[in-house]
């Protein structure tokens, strides 16, 4: 048992409250009922030592009133800190923070060792497989994945044939979307080997928790979370050109306008190099300088967060006014190293998504240790034959989407949005694929109402250049909606700190 | 010479830094001209007072096409609360803040968090708060808000490149501002030209150095007796007050060499320019100033600064290209 009992301070404030009406007065856990779902805090599990049962018990003792009062708190610091990302329209810029919820998701040692070592399996089967696909494409050969949906994708780069990067690493950062069903079993729903986002919400949310709720932290030991930047700062290093002793790192962003930017100046600061833009780096002979006051300073590692097609005007879109002209030509003489890779984006396609459990067994003789979401191919007859079948139980997602975009959840959709559905597969089933409903596990949230379940997924965040590390916990998205399963911070999702408990 | 720094500093991030500190100390000028030009309305020349506030700004034209003729409601209006005018505070705080967004992966998050709240607060600012019984005392916050940001800055900005910037952007535009905030008091006086020596003159030339917190310091270099060219004098050309111009462009100089000897930057053009400022303003007595148009003077040192910084921006900023020779040796 590794749970202090109930502060002295939450006591005192429990009394400060007693003054106010019933209803604030009421534990905000009563009346909380997670119904079918999985319960990420209520749910006892064998492992948890006493720990949910105890934290439980410590938000039993506070009023309503006094929850409201540190989660306005806790989001204006948010507000003031800068958290945020900024909505343009024509006439304002409106900044606004990711909505922050107190009440944390938490996993047990156990959980997460599951969750590790399969998130590390996935990170070691894209990478085979992308190694594969640029080099010698036995998978496609030998059957396993078609052939077209790899070389047709439009995120296939023939300009990476045949190419060598340093321990054949091609996702350095990998954010594999997680959700949980009624059972409580993981499966994984998608994975994001491009340039995902959202792992300075993790850090945050643990130092905003810190700050607003200390005591219900209090004697709970946790796995930190704090190693990440300098983790990324050690993956740039190893996989910098070789020749140079001491290289330069710098992170690129798009800018001040990329609705990301936040999360580049905070991974820049915890990795303690400069951000840089496009147009602050030049190349010449096939070296990658950045422009300083005192002249051309030589750079050896790009944490990119721009896309594939924006790198390099010279070799893709020509448009591009985030890129560098000849920055690919620099990476491909070795002189550059890149992070991650150009390319990626043909593994973590939606269509390849399905096709993953066989990819891991081809390369690495082993079953999928998190199962992904059953899932119908509509580019092959038979899923399409289902699909069309069960279009009122499925959920139909487009293949090139993201941020939740273009979904059609059967069993909440209208007849027309069903009718329109069912067109859009037969006009074109190779962009579809479908998957049944998963009752998403669900944490306590506060809602105007008081604590009430919303659903949640979980994304860990694996940074690999020889070796893989897994973040701790991961980013905890919140569907703030009553009943609603997309978590996207597009479509009015949250976030909540995801503590992984430390084994006794 | 001292070991050359290990870290080099982005052009871009040099540029941000001299800006966001020419911002924030325009800023806190623009509070202190505000807050005296109340004073100055008391003389009951109200609209003369603030009609030089837009003079000084050079803002006649851009005022008259938003707001007519200058009345104290509109040219406060103008420079407090109208986001869309580009020399007023509240779009001088944006702009700071811009450059502070730019330069969050330098610069310490104490000072960008104070900064963004400022933002949040100038934005969200009313007409009531800005109402003329309420204007000392928002001004007074104002000059705080950056006093803040200064001391933040002072006490958690890393001492390497980037902090000569900084200083260097700020004495630029506290020498411009001071030459500014002079330039007040010969506008409002051109109409009465009478007036000169006269009590009305005198308590005006008091509240001027009020306004640039000179007063003590002033009573310090003249311990007797407050004349308008003692009081010019004292803004323009002494030695030890802060915001005099002669001694924010030593200290402009004084930085710009530390640029040149501690992290071996090529500053020639912009040193030469800002020897040529300071000697035309050592050479001068006050009264050779006076005698020869005061005005006139206040105008060459803008100008002065305007071709100082210009030199900067081309040496080291967005102007700045690499030669082929240079990005050779320095490859």
């Amino acid at each position: 048992m590794h749970v202090a009992t109930t502060g002295a301070r939450m006591d005192g404030e429990t009394d400060v409250a007693a003054g106010l009406g019933e209803a604030a007065q009421r534990p905000i856990l009563a009346g909380y009922d997670p119904g079918p779902f999985f319960c990420e805090l209520t749910t006892s599990r064998p492992d948890d030592g006493g720990a949910l049962a105890a934290i439980a018990a410590r938000l039993a003792a506070l009023p309503v009133e006094e929850l409201r009062r540190r989660a306005a708190a806790a989001e204006r610091d948010l507000f003031n800190l800068g958290i945020t990302f900024t909505v343009y329209s024509e006439a304002t810029a409106i900044d606004r923070i990711l909505p922050f919820d107190l009440i944390p998701r938490v996993l047990t040692a156990g959980e997460w060792r599951t969750l590790e070592a399969g998130v590390k399996q996935r990170v070691a089967a894209l990478n085979l497989f992308l190694h594969d696909v640029y080099n010698a494409q036995r998978i496609l050969k030998d059957g396993v994945v078609p052939a077209d949906l790899v070389l047709g994708n439009a995120n296939y780069r023939p300009e990476m044939q045949g190419f060598p990067v340093p321990f054949n690493t091609y996702v350095h950062i990998c954010g594999t979307d997680i959700v949980r069903d009624t059972d409580g079993t993981f499966r994984v729903l998608e994975d994001n080997a491009r340039t995902p986002s959202g792992v300075s919400y993790v850090i945050e949310n643990r130092h905003a928790m810190l700050r607003a709720f200390p005591d219900l932290m209090r004697g709970v030991a946790l796995r930190p979370v704090d190693g990440y930047g300098i983790r990324l700062q050690e993956a740039m290093c190893e996989i910098a050109p070789a020749s140079v002793d001491d290289p330069q790192v710098v992170l690129l962003s798009p800018g001040i306008y990329n609705s990301a930017y936040f999360e580049h100046v905070f991974l820049a600061r915890e990795m303690g190099v400069p951000l840089v833009e496009g147009a602050d780096l030049v190349v010449e002979n096939d070296r990658v300088f950045m422009r300083t006051t005192t002249g051309l300073a030589p750079v050896h590692a790009i944490y990119r967060r721009i896309d594939d097609t924006f790198l390099d005007p010279t070799v893709f879109r020509p448009d591009s006014m985030l890129g560098v002209p000849g920055l690919i030509a620099a990476w491909r003489k070795g002189n550059v190293a890149l992070a991650n890779a150009v390319g990626t984006g043909v593994a973590d396609d939606k269509a390849l998504y399905a096709y993953m459990p066989r990819i891991i067994r081809y390369y690495l003789a082993e079953d999928a240790i998190l199962q992904n979401v059953e899932t119908q191919i509509c580019r092959e007859e038979e899923g399409l034959a289902y699909t069309l079948a069960n279009l009122d139980r499925l959920v139909v997602k487009p293949v090139g989407e993201s941020g939740g975009y273009g979904i059609t959840i059967g069993p909440r959709a209208t007849r027309e949005e069903l009718e329109a559905a069912r067109a859009k597969l037969i006009a074109d089933p190779a962009n579809w694929i479908s998957q049944p409903v998963i009752g998403l596990s669900v944490g306590p949230t506060l809602t105007p109402d008081g604590l009430r379940p919303r659903h949640l997924d979980l994304r860990p965040y694996a940074i690999t250049a020889r070796d893989t590390w897994v973040l701790p916990g991961g980013l905890s998205r919140v569907a703030l909606k009553p009943g609603s399963l997309v978590v996207n911070s597009s479509q009015g999702g949250g976030s909540k700190d995801t503590w992984v408990l430390v084994d006794e | 010479m001292n070991a050359m720094p290990k870290q080099p500093l982005l052009a871009r991030y040099a540029e941000s830094l001299f800006w966001m500190a020419r911002y924030l100390e325009r800023i806190e000028n623009m509070a202190r001209v505000i807050d005296v030009t109340q004073t100055f309305e008391t003389s009951g020349r109200a609209a003369q007072a603030w009609e030089s506030v837009v003079r000084i700004n050079a803002d006649e034209e851009a005022f008259r096409v938003r707001y007519g003729e200058p009345s104290p409601e509109a040219v406060r209006r103008f420079y407090l609360l109208d986001r869309d005018n580009p020399t007023s505070i509240p779009a001088a705080v944006a702009a700071a803040r811009q450059n502070a967004r730019t330069l969050r992966p330098l610069i310490s998050t104490e000072m960008w968090q104070q900064l963004n709240v400022f933002h949040a607060w100038m934005t969200a600012l009313t007409e009531e708060e800005a109402a003329a019984d309420q204007l000392s005392r928002l001004c007074a916050r104002i000059k705080e808000a950056v006093q803040l940001n200064t001391g933040i800055t002072e006490g958690t900005f890393f001492r390497d490149q980037g902090w000569f910037f900084l200083q260097l952007g700020r004495q630029i535009e506290r020498a411009d501002q001071t030459t500014r905030l002079l330039d007040i008091k010969y506008h409002l006086l051109l109409p009465s030209l009478a007036d000169i020596g006269s009590a009305l003159d005198l308590s005006q030339w008091h509240a001027l150095l009020r306004a640039a917190a000179g007063y003590h310091a002033f009573r310090r270099a003249h311990p007797r007796g407050l004349t308008p060219h003692s009081v010019a004098d004292f803004l323009l050309l002494n030695g030890a007050f802060p915001r005099s111009t002669l001694l924010c462009v030593r200290l402009a100089e004084w930085n710009l060499d530390q640029l040149r000897h501690r992290y071996g930057l090529r500053v020639r053009a912009p040193a030469e320019r800002l020897e040529e400022l300071r000697a035309g303003l050592e050479e001068r007595t006050i009264d050779q100033v006076i005698n020869g148009g005061l005005h006139e003077f206040l105008d060459w040192v803008q100008r002065m600064l305007i071709a100082v910084a210009g030199e900067i921006g081309t040496a080291f900023f967005r102007d700045w290209r690499p030669l082929a020779v240079e990005a050779q040796s320095q490859a």
